[in-house]
């Protein structure tokens, strides 16, 4: 073998080592969860599952009886119906999944608990109205085991997993060249595609048909969808951090050979539908509203208020927190507003 | 045999630079002095140049100079002319087309327009190396079969750029010029019409690519393997048969009953190498224009298999709002 030969045999060891440095090694773990032949199976690498996250225990069960929070403290606005021991109970609780750190004072001027002054505590009352509302509206897709603040919040005063309105790389000179059409940067929205990296707001912020779909209903053109493949980009960005939210694959909902047929689709499809429909509903009537309550540093670069997607609950996993019902331990967060 | 006769040689033989046939009068002429490289000699003729542009090429490559300015400093302005950012982002930039607000009309310069003018010069820059590739062709007394298939390739990529955007009456139809995002928009363009993989001339087209591979593979195997009789000089077997021939054919009847011959290997494989592009290039422009859904037209037309459902209904048809 001579000296080119060498460095030659060299170089592409190299290079196939560093092709395959970003791939995760096998065997995978690859379970059939549709009919057998279409490619419908979950693949997971065993050895990046790691320890599930602990999941705060239960505080105690307050005893029954005493009176109610609202006779007794002022400015209950939403709770005010608790026993004032069940009533301390789930303001330790949230103290404990929101602000661990700070304790109430997070919230609350220790000197008057009432007060609203503080904007966290505004923003909290709100939150807990949120977590009735989703508990309460939304068994289509929480079911029964529903929400609490640890959901999104694991211990954050900020849920880890949030989103505001993304304009994009500053442009200097954006007048004359170097229109991006909201995409072609590596977009982490997008999980790190070169697609649309604003989808949540194009898709998120309103209720209703935000044009998600974009498959014609008919073989033929009869003018059944007027979507074209600029839109099927944005809705690819969506699917792409549903994927990346929930850690599974298209075939988790979808089978791929008709993304859009709802009769080949996996049951979790329908699921999913309800949480569009939901983070939608959330993000209209409780999230981005708080924008005026919110200082400066909390709000996005455009002024907006941090808002949910998927991944705010679900951090990565197809049941958020692993479907531990805490929630059903405290159902003060479950009763209709 | 001697081992120098061989194409495949080990020894490299230096002869004195052939210059080629004299060229017609004009603006330009051949350009360069010729010399040998020991590494092109590994896999190919050890001369390098003369090189003759002629002024097609020149024109040609100029207008292709222009569409890659056009196309680079577009995606360097939209990361703010940040030279790291450029390079490290170069695989996600794109110069994108118009939106299809702007339908065939010609939008404002930083609104697609740059794309507009990018596949202009684009195109301008291929049609002409095609009229160079032809006319150096028959300057040579040559068949016109590179350009020809040259012309399949030019097929597809002005299917994918200009008829059908025109057909549909928006350029926000057309490809972007950008490595992912141009792989981004395959990927959208099969899911936004319901699954190219049910498209019959989709199916043609990876037939023929694969075929095409296979008879590369197969006709490459061939003429080494004989190449100890003399095979790899396939002209020379074409008209004067030898045991190199004999072999190969021979080889193959007994292995699937039929073989090509030496001069009909090379048929097969430039029909199989055009009828991809061609095959492909009708796909899509079917896509869109004349069948919006792919999947629905296979199921319409019995090519989609079916098996049990899931029987999940769609919950828009049944409550509330529809994402």
């Amino acid at each position: 073998m001579n000296e080119l030969s060498k460095y030659g045999a060299l170089g592409l060891m190299v290079c196939g080592a560093l092709l395959l440095a970003g791939c995760e090694r096998p065997p995978m773990d690859s379970e059939q969860t549709g009919f057998r032949g279409t490619g419908i199976v979950e693949i997971n690498n065993p050895r990046l599952a790691g320890e599930p996250d602990a999941i705060p225990a239960a505080l105690p069960p307050a005893p029954a009886g005493g009176p109610p929070a609202g006779s007794v403290y002022q400015n209950v606005q939403v709770l005010g119906d608790l026993s004032v021991a069940e009533f301390t109970r789930l303001m330790t609780a949230m103290t404990s999944w929101v602000s661990p750190e700070q304790g109430c004072n997070y919230c609350h001027i220790p000197t008057n608990l009432a007060s609203d002054d503080i904007y966290t505590k505004v923003v909290s009352r709100r939150m807990l109205q949120m977590t009735q509302h989703i508990n309460s509206s939304w068994s289509s897709h929480v079911g029964n085991t529903g929400v609490t603040c640890y959901t999104c919040h694991r211990g954050l005063n900020v849920p880890a997993q949030i989103w505001t309105v993304d304009p994009g790389p500053k442009s200097v000179r954006g007048d004359f060249a170097g229109w991006r059409d909201g995409q072609n940067i590596a977009a982490p929205a997008a999980a790190y595609a070169s697609l649309p990296y604003d989808a949540f707001d194009r898709f998120l912020t309103n209720t209703g048909d935000a044009g998600i779909r974009v498959n014609a209903a008919t073989a033929l053109p009869t003018g059944s969808t007027t979507r074209d493949i600029k839109d099927t980009e944005w809705t690819y960005s969506l699917m792409m951090h549903m994927s990346e939210g929930l850690g599974v694959n298209c075939t988790y909902c979808h089978n791929s050979r008709a993304f859009a047929d709802w009769e080949q689709s996996s049951p979790v499809r329908v699921t999913a539908y309800h949480g569009i429909n939901m983070v939608q509903d959330l993000n209209v009537d409780y999230l981005d509203p708080l924008a005026s309550a919110l200082p400066e540093h909390r709000r996005g670069v455009l002024g907006d208020a941090p808002k949910a997607n998927c991944a705010t609950c679900h951090q990565g996993l197809p049941k958020p927190l692993g479907g531990a019902q805490m929630a059903a331990d405290y159902p003060a967060l479950g009763s209709a507003p | 045999m001697a081992e120098y006769q061989s194409i495949y040689t080990r020894l490299q033989v230096r002869p004195p630079v052939e210059p080629g046939v004299p060229v017609e009068t004009g603006v330009f002429t051949r350009q360069g002095e010729p010399f040998f490289s020991y590494l092109a000699g590994k896999v190919g003729d050890a001369q390098i140049g003369p090189i003759y542009l002629g002024t097609l090429g020149v024109a040609s490559l100029v207008c292709g100079f222009i569409a890659i300015e056009i196309i680079g400093l577009n995606m360097w302005a939209s990361v703010n002319w940040d030279p790291i950012e450029f390079v490290r982002q170069l695989f996600w930039l794109a110069l994108e087309p118009p939106a299809a607000k702007y339908g065939l009309s010609i939008p404002p310069l930083n609104e697609g327009g740059w794309w507009i003018w990018a596949g202009f010069f684009l195109t301008a820059a291929i049609i002409l190396w095609w009229i160079k590739m032809y006319t150096r062709a028959r300057a040579l007394g040559l068949g016109t079969h590179t350009a020809w298939a040259f012309a399949a390739a030019i097929w597809l990529y002005l299917v994918l750029g200009l008829i059908r955007p025109v057909l549909m009456g928006s350029w926000a139809e057309a490809v972007p010029f950008g490595v992912f995002p141009h792989l981004d928009w395959t990927a959208a363009f099969s899911i936004r019409y319901g699954n190219l993989f049910y498209n019959p001339f989709h199916m043609l087209s990876i037939a023929f690519l694969y075929g095409s591979v296979l008879l590369f593979a197969m006709h490459g195997a061939t003429i080494l393997a004989v190449n100890r009789f003399g095979g790899d000089r396939e002209l020379e077997q074409i008209v004067d048969r030898g045991t190199a021939s004999e072999r190969a054919a021979l080889f193959w009847r007994w292995t699937m009953g039929f073989n090509a011959t030496m001069e009909s290997i090379h048929r097969w494989a430039w029909w199989f190498a055009v009828l991809t592009p061609l095959t492909g290039g009708i796909g899509i422009l079917l896509t869109g224009t004349v069948v919006d859904n792919w999947f629905l037209w296979g199921v319409k037309h019995g090519i989609a298999p079916m098996y049990p459902l899931e029987g999940v209904a769609d919950p828009a048809t049944m409550s509330g709002g529809t994402p």
